[in-house]
């Protein structure tokens, strides 16, 4: 099954999951619940369950053995964007050099062969190399103390002053959320994606999770994706674990 | 889970939590966690390990998920998601038992 992270109203996700048609059931998670209930920190992230409802993977990073291409707008979005900072890079020396996003998100985990793993364990079961016993499970889920706990606590409030409508509440729990559990990239992108759609709007208004050239006084957040993305090692974003 | 008050009961607790109160004490899947002094919020909230984040202004209180063992996981026992399709209509994860299941995560961001 697939299932949404967005707070929005379904309209948000209803256009790609029309656009896929699936025959299995495709969910909205409002509220991240995945986050909270089974250790999900970025998407896509999959988890497997075997017939008796037992966690045989914890959430890890994952993907369809055919990969789909951006769109042709997201494309152009990101290749501007790329030359706007090389521009800027090269007319001051010293300004931060931008992140090889291609080399931060294309790290990591494996993307071909991830289909493959399931189709193993499909056919395999228990005996598959890829499932994991129940302690290897919790042991290999997602790191998770207070801090942790205390952020799902402040996403929860920022997602229900966000509804409310009550904005500068819903961003001082989206920064306290975000600050306790920097590596939980839903949480962030999720926070981001609001004022991106505001701003910019329309296909391309979600996928803006930066502020644009000009409005960076104006951005809510502590965070943006291009400097927290920047903070990582190749490999960081989409850890491997297969 | 949000909360207006503090006085909640059991029931509530476990609709918003998954943890359900037994005389064994909380109890989630195989774990059980004993509760020595009986059932209350704030005194279950610290024996799972789950935050409880008060927002003064607004008079509401919001409760993380569990944290024993420095985990996401308490245990490998799927919890009982419960979640809605476009239109609406809930789907409930254990109405797939029986059957392997792979979650994709996705979003429109």
């Amino acid at each position: 099954m697939t299932v949404s992270l967005e707070l929005s109203d379904p309209d948000a996700s209803r256009p790609f999951i029309d656009a896929a048609s699936p025959e299995h059931p495709s969910l909205l998670d409002p509220t991240h619940q995945l986050d909270a209930l089974f250790g999900v920190v970025n998407i896509p992230n999959v988890i497997w369950i075997d017939e008796d409802g037992v966690i045989v993977r914890p959430a890890e990073p994952g993907w369809p053995a055919v990969l789909s291409t951006p769109p042709e707008s997201l494309r152009r979005m990101m290749a501007e964007r790329a030359k706007a900072q090389a521009e800027r890079a090269a007319a001051d020396p010293t300004a931060p050099k931008p992140p090889n996003l291609a080399a931060l998100l294309g790290g990591g985990q494996d993307r071909t062969t991830y289909a493959d793993a399931i189709r193993d364990w499909a056919r395999n079961g228990a005996a598959s190399t890829y499932a994991l016993t129940p302690d290897q499970v919790i042991a290999a889920s997602q790191p998770r103390g207070l801090d942790q706990s205390r952020a799902a606590a402040h996403f929860e409030l920022a997602n229900h002053f966000w509804r409310a409508g009550e904005r500068e509440a819903a961003f001082r729990h989206f920064d306290e959320c975000h600050r306790l559990q920097p590596h939980n990239w839903t949480y962030k992108r999720q926070a981001w994606s609001l004022v991106g759609n505001e701003r910019v709007g329309g296909e391309l208004g979600r996928f803006t999770q930066s502020p644009l050239p000009g409005e960076e006084a104006d951005w809510p957040f502590a965070s943006t994706f291009e400097a927290d993305l920047a903070a990582l090692e190749p490999g960081q974003y989409y850890p491997k674990t297969l | 889970m949000l909360l207006e008050r503090l006085d909640i009961d059991p029931e509530a607790f476990r609709a918003g939590t998954g943890w359900e109160i037994k005389p064994e004490g909380a109890c989630k899947g195989e774990v059980c966690v004993p509760l020595p002094g009986g059932f209350g919020v704030t005194t279950t909230a610290d024996r799972l390990g789950m935050a409880l984040v008060h927002d003064e202004a607004h008079g509401i209180w919001a409760l993380g998920p569990e944290s024993l063992g420095g985990r996401a996981l308490a245990t490998a026992q799927a919890p009982d998601l419960v979640l809605p399709d476009l239109d609406g209509n809930l789907f409930h994860l254990s109405s797939l038992r029986g059957q392997k299941v792979v979650i994709a995560a996705w979003a429109p961001y």
